[in-house]
C-alpha cells in the first residue's frame, strides 16, 4: 500500500509532489494533465521570482523541478473515483482511474477547476467549432477575424486582451452592469479601440452552420445579433471535486478544508483551487499544496 | 516511414506538449503553424472538421488533441 497519492499536477500538486519527493513519502502523482489552468494562463506578472513569465513558460519550469525527482507520474490518466474503506474496515483508500487502482493510505486532492459553461443553445454543438474556452490555445486561430469573450472578471479581461493583438474586433459580453475585475485590465480594455464593451448583455444563443457564424444576445433586454466566428467563455470556473463526494463540499462544489488541509475525512488532504481557500492564485495554490504535504508527512507518522 | 503531421499554434501548450513528446521518442513530423497560415489552418479544418489544435495526421489518421494514447497506438511506441 502506498502512503500517499496525489491528485492532480497544477501548481498545487506538484509543489507537494516536490515536497512529498524531499520527504521520502512512498507515493505516486496521478493526473489527467501537467500543469492545470496555470498551463492555459497567458502572462504571469505575479509569481514571486518572475517579473515576467507566460502561463506555458512557468508549467514548463514547474515540471523541470518536478522532473528532477525520480517520481511516479501517472500523466494523461483521470481520476475517476476515491473509493474509502471507512473507519474499522481496514482503513485506508483506493484512487481509482480508467487504468488502474491504488491502494493507500492517504490522499492529497489537488485537482483544480475546470471552466464553467454558459449552458446556452449551440455552446455544445460548436464547442471547437469556433467556441472555446482557452483564449491562449485557441486564439490564433481567429487572426483578423471577428470574436466575442464573454465575461466580465480578470479572465474575460485578459481573453480579450490577448485577442486584440489578433483579432479585428472583440466585442466583450458582460452580463453585469459594470465591468468587473482589476482596474488596471480593465482600462487597458477600455482604451483599446478593438474593443466594443457590452454590459448588461445575456447570452441567448450561439449559432452558426459548420462553424460558429453568430452569438445571440439580449442588451438590456433587446435582443441582437453579433457576427462574429470566435466565441471564447470566461465565466469563471468550478472545482473538479466530484471525485471526492464523500468528504465535505460548500454550496459551490469545493471541499472544506481547515488550516491544515485536512478535510472532513482523515486521511484525505486538500490543496490549491478545488478547496475552500480563498484567493485562486498560482502562487496561493502553491504554497497550500507545500502546506498540505507537510500536514500528511505528520499524519503518516502519527499513523505508523 | 510513417509520415507525421502537427498542425499547431505556437502558444498553446497542448501543441507544445504533444511536439515535445514526439521529439523526445525520436519521431520526425512536420510542424504546420496555422496562425501563420491561413491555407493550412482551413486544410486543418478540412481534414479535422473542427478547429481545435492541436491536430495530428499521422499516416492519414486524424487525432484531435494531444492524445498520448492514440498516438503511442498509431506509432507503435
Amino acid at each position: 500500500m502506498l502512503d500517499l497519492v496525489i491528485i492532480g499536477a497544477g501548481p498545487a500538486g506538484i509543489t507537494a509532489a516536490i515536497y512529498a519527493a524531499r520527504k521520502k513519502i512512498d507515493f505516486v502523482l496521478v493526473s489527467e494533465d501537467l500543469g492545470g489552468q496555470t498551463a492555459l494562463s497567458a502572462d504571469v506578472e505575479n509569481y514571486t521570482g518572475y517579473q515576467f513569465i507566460t502561463g506555458p513558460d512557468l508549467a514548463a519550469k514547474f515540471e523541470e523541478h518536478l522532473r528532477q525527482f525520480a517520481i511516479t507520474f501517472y500523466n494523461g490518466e483521470a481520476v475517476t473515483r476515491i473509493a474509502w474503506q471507512a473507519e474499522g474496515a481496514g482503513g485506508g483508500f483506493a484512487v481509482e482511474s480508467a487504468k488502474a487502482s491504488y491502494a493507500c493510505r492517504s490522499v492529497l486532492i489537488a485537482s483544480g477547476r475546470r471552466p464553467r459553461w454558459l449552458g446556452v443553445p449551440g455552446e455544445e454543438k460548436f464547442r471547437n467549432k469556433g467556441v472555446s474556452y482557452c483564449a491562449t490555445c485557441d486564439g490564433p486561430l481567429f487572426s483578423k477575424k471577428t470574436v466575442a469573450v464573454i465575461g466580465g472578471g480578470n479572465s474575460a479581461l485578459d481573453a480579450a486582451l490577448q485577442m486584440v493583438n489578433i483579432a479585428e474586433k472583440v466585442y466583450l459580453v458582460d452580463i453585469n452592469a459594470a465591468l468587473g475585475g482589476d482596474e488596471i485590465m480593465r482600462r487597458k480594455v477600455q482604451v483599446s479601440p478593438r474593443v466594443e464593451v457590452l454590459n448588461n448583455a445575456k447570452t441567448v444563443e450561439i449559432a452558426g452552420d459548420r462553424f460558429v457564424t453568430s452569438l445571440k444576445v439580449e442588451v438590456s433586454g433587446k435582443p441582437r445579433e453579433l457576427a462574429v466566428s470566435g466565441i471564447f467563455v470566461e465565466i469563471g470556473s468550478i472545482p473538479n471535486s466530484e471525485i471526492a463526494d464523500f468528504v465535505d463540499r460548500n454550496d459551490a462544489g469545493e471541499i472544506v478544508v481547515d488550516c491544515l488541509n485536512r478535510t472532513s475525512v482523515r486521511g484525505v488532504f486538500a490543496a490549491g483551487d478545488v478547496t475552500t481557500v480563498p484567493e485562486k492564485q498560482i502562487i496561493v495554490a502553491a504554497g497550500e499544496g507545500a502546506k498540505a504535504v507537510l500536514g500528511v508527512s505528520r499524519y503518516l507518522m502519527q499513523e505508523k | 516511414m510513417v509520415r507525421v503531421k502537427v498542425y499547431s499554434t505556437p502558444t498553446c501548450p497542448y501543441c507544445i506538449r504533444a511536439k515535445k513528446y514526439l521529439s523526445d521518442k525520436g519521431v520526425d513530423f512536420e510542424n504546420i503553424d496555422v496562425s501563420a497560415d491561413e491555407e493550412a489552418l482551413k486544410q486543418m479544418v478540412d481534414v479535422s472538421g473542427q478547429m481545435g489544435v492541436p491536430v495530428l495526421v499521422i499516416d492519414g489518421e486524424v487525432i484531435v488533441g494531444f492524445d498520448q494514447a492514440r498516438i503511442d497506438q498509431k506509432l507503435g511506441l
